[in-house]
């Protein structure tokens, strides 16, 4: 598609808009609470516990009198960082295993699939807990684990996607035109395996994102001291029974993240669809635009 | 006993596809709808059945031996549907269900409107089989759709269409899918069958030269409306819609002979 | 007339897979023993039905395919399919394909200016690519400000013109089609076949039709090949061929067409 216009389509659509907007305030919000939050998380004011929401804590604060808002914002930092490595390594590992399992000799092919058909029967979050009981919890255990998991989830999809469009014709007729099979894969394949791929990759990281949020929360993912998601969870449920908003709000901040990546993930591949562009009536057939051709009868 | 169309509309998703069709198709005759594809003849076709796809409403009338069939609940068409009218698919492929036998997709019909028990029913699909000109049977019954080739495909699905002696056969391009050879065949087999019952049929197509094959009047369709309606012979010598000339003059040119076989 | 294609012995043969690993390697044979010559500036049509081996003979003369036996040569130099892409481009610059399903050869998620200016990107032609592609879509009846379209704003017809003008965007002296008119409607097919003999009429290309519709290749051919079964079974001038067949099932074939008959 044209350079940016794709983006349009995507800010036009709704869900679109939302998961472009939720997306972008979570990463945004990231960035920033790097470098500020609206206090410190390790401030305590005891003064103010279990504060509702208002001024100067917005979102309330906690039962040691931390700010909520703040705990919030750190620990969206280690939800994008588990949703884009999980992300990263669910790319190539899914990737790397669908190119194997469709492009290349007849006996690499099916041991991959065999390989993929195994790897998938494994729970990725009891396999997380294990490995974590294991060697000591801690984020890298959940962004490995998922990122495997989801990227096996990613060949198992992706593959037969890359063999239909492989013995497509106009990938054979790409190849009748000269191109070699690396720009074949670059023209072609990659572009039509996209739409598969776009979704599933946003699944994955949405589900990395509650994945971590979990298995913090049990204790197998991030150490407390890490101000993730799950750990913060874990903290303000045991005190839900005194102070129950302040768990609302965070659970209202994992499931916004959720769904904002899956409806972006949804709505980028609409958008990156030409098929579906133009507003056309896809039932009408297109009038047959003939002019002269030359020795063709009016 | 005859199916009388009239003032046939079929509305798909909002759009207009068959646009006030009548036809009728009297006891024993056989009748040939043509036209383009987007013409709407196999909706015609499967309007009558109520076998119509999600989206799309019909009104007018079909009446079927002085029933009108439009507006009928599902329930009592469904007895219809091989019992008095039979119909045969264009794809052979996907017609037949790919995990039951063959024989069991037979006997399935006569199971269901002749009530008839496992092994009579069996012995039934043979019988059909046999009648279809199926090779050895017995042993043809046990298998499974994809172990046959296009053409005992479509046999089998002529055998389940006429399983129940139907009145009238509706055919949906039933040999646009198969090579020439098997198409040869497969119109030759119609042809006797449909003469050695008596039932009317009701053959749709996009080609010219099949229909004069098999039809003996024509309906000629364009986007959604009947164009031209007369004995294929009145069709073939002096067409009087330009829809029909022009799908004669293209038939002939790509024909490479016209006239009797040699 | 020199030959410009000359294909001997042409075998090609799939492993089919083990049921079990002990067993002998068992194979399906799709092409037997093939020897084909196109004259330059010749129209060749090959007739068959399915399985017959057509498509495998086509695509072995391209280098798309490997022969598992035989050789074929284009204008005097030895086609080695197995060769890389770059070192094929000097047979990629003479030859153009147009394949049968028109929805299924045009690259959905690309525009038709790209489509059909693919070959002259992948060989590296020089001159106005854009002007070539615009002239072409002009030449086959479509309007040049359609190049930012995508393939699924046109009808078949004229997708098939799309693929047309692909295969003949880079001035290739030899154009194959694998039954480019099966997919269409007849009054469409009418048009491209003008196309096709324009082209042969004005630029003198050379023409491989694969095709199982005998009045096409009639229309358009100086020679055929009828094959069967991965044979070919009989070849010679057209004319020859479709008034006097010598093989039994050339006139098997010939007989199966159906003919208008009032």
């Amino acid at each position: 598609m044209s350079r940016g216009r794709w983006l349009r389509r995507l800010w036009r659509s709704s869900t679109g808009r939302f998961g472009l907007i939720v997306v972008g305030v979570v990463a945004a919000v990231a960035l920033v609470s790097v470098f500020w939050t609206p206090f410190s998380t390790r401030r305590t004011d005891v003064a103010d516990r279990w504060a509702l929401p208002g001024w100067p804590h917005l979102l309330g604060t906690d039962g040691t009198g931390r700010d909520i808002l703040s705990l919030i914002m750190a620990g969206s930092k280690t939800a994008v960082l588990v949703a884009v490595g999980a992300g990263a390594i669910a790319t190539v590992i899914g990737l790397a295993l669908a190119a194997l399992g469709a492009l290349t000799a007849r006996w690499i092919r099916e041991s991959t699939a065999v390989l993929v058909d195994i790897l998938i029967a494994f729970p990725v979050l009891l396999i997380a807990m294990m490995i974590s009981a294991v060697w000591g919890g801690s984020l890298w255990v959940v962004i490995w684990s998922v990122g495997i998991g989801f990227g096996v989830n990613i060949a198992r999809v992706t593959r037969p996607e890359l063999r239909r469009v492989l013995h497509s014709d106009f990938v054979l007729a790409g190849r009748a035109s000269g191109l070699t099979p690396a720009q074949n894969l670059w023209r072609h394949l990659l572009p039509n395996v996209a739409p598969v791929f776009i979704v599933q990759l946003s699944w994955g990281m949405a589900i990395a994102v509650l994945a971590e949020a979990g298995l913090s929360y049990l204790g197998f993912g991030a150490p407390v001291t890490e101000p993730s998601w799950g750990v913060l969870l874990a903290e303000l449920q045991r005190q839900i029974t005194v102070h129950p908003i302040a768990v609302v709000w965070l659970g209202l901040a994992i499931t916004l993240t959720v769904l904002g990546l899956n409806l972006l993930g949804d709505s980028l591949r609409d958008a990156t669809d030409p098929t579906l562009s133009r507003g056309r009536d896809p039932m009408a057939p297109p009038r047959e635009a003939i002019r002269h051709v030359p020795g063709v009868r009016a | 006993m005859s199916l009388v169309v009239r003032d046939l509309v079929i509305d798909l998703d909002g759009r207009r596809v068959v646009d006030g069709v009548s036809f009728a198709v009297p006891d024993g005759a056989r009748v040939g709808l043509i036209g383009e594809s987007g013409s709407g003849k196999s909706l015609t076709a499967l309007a009558v059945l109520g076998l119509l796809p999600q989206g799309a409403e019909a009104s007018g009338s079909i009446t079927w031996n002085g029933r009108e069939l439009i507006g009928r609940p599902d329930r009592e068409l469904a007895r219809l549907r091989g019992d008095e009218i039979g119909i045969i698919f264009q794809e052979p492929r996907t017609a037949l269900n790919p995990i039951r036998t063959v024989g069991r997709q037979i006997a399935e019909s006569v199971r269901i409107h002749e009530g008839l028990g496992r092994r009579a029913a069996a012995a039934r699909a043979v019988a059909e089989a046999r009648r279809v000109f199926l090779p050895d049977p017995q042993r043809i019954v046990k298998r499974y759709p994809h172990e046959l080739s296009g053409g005992q495909r479509q046999r089998v699905g002529i055998a389940i269409a006429l399983a129940c002696g139907p009145q009238l056969l509706i055919a949906d391009e039933p040999t646009t899918a198969l090579d020439v050879t098997i198409q040869a065949e497969i119109l030759e087999l119609l042809r006797g069958l449909v003469e050695e019952s008596g039932m009317s049929l009701v053959f749709i197509t996009h080609d010219l030269a099949v229909l004069s094959q098999i039809a003996t009047d024509g309906v000629v369709l364009a986007q959604g409306r009947v164009v031209e309606s007369a004995p294929v012979r009145d069709l073939l010598t002096q067409p009087r819609s330009t829809i029909t000339q022009a799908l004669l003059r293209d038939a002939k040119s790509t024909l490479w002979r016209t006239g009797g076989p040699s | 007339m020199t030959a410009l294609i000359q294909a001997t012995g042409l075998t090609r043969r799939h492993p089919l897979p083990k049921e079990s690993l002990f067993e002998r390697q068992r194979f399906a044979t799709a092409l037997e023993d093939a020897d084909l010559t196109v004259g330059d500036g010749e129209a060749v049509g090959l007739i068959g039905e399915s399985g017959s081996g057509k498509t495998t003979l086509v695509r072995l003369l391209l280098a798309l395919d490997s022969p598992t036996s035989g050789s074929v040569s284009f204008d005097g130099r030895p086609v080695d399919a197995r060769a890389s892409a770059r070192s094929l481009h000097w047979l990629r610059r003479a030859t153009g394909i147009v394949f049968q399903d028109p929805y299924a050869s045009l690259d959905p998620r690309m525009n038709i200016g790209r489509i059909v200016g693919e070959p002259l990107w992948a060989l590296g032609i020089d001159g106005d690519r854009r002007a070539r592609v615009r002239e072409v879509l002009e030449w086959v009846g479509l309007e040049a400000e359609m190049t930012d379209r995508y393939p699924h704003e046109f009808s078949g017809g004229q997708r098939q013109r799309i693929a047309l003008a692909r295969a003949i965007v880079h001035r290739p002296r030899v154009l194959v089609g694998d039954e480019p008119l099966s997919a269409l409607d007849v009054t469409v097919r009418a048009q491209i076949l003008d196309l096709l003999r324009a082209l042969r009429r004005d630029e003198g290309m050379t023409l491989v039709l694969v095709s199982h519709d005998i009045g096409v290749v009639r229309n358009l051919c100086d020679a055929v090949a009828v094959m069967k079964d991965g044979r070919i079974v009989e070849s010679g001038a057209t004319d020859r061929v479709l008034e006097h067949p010598e093989h039994d099932y050339t006139r098997h074939l010939l007989a199966s067409i159906p003919v208008i008959d009032p």
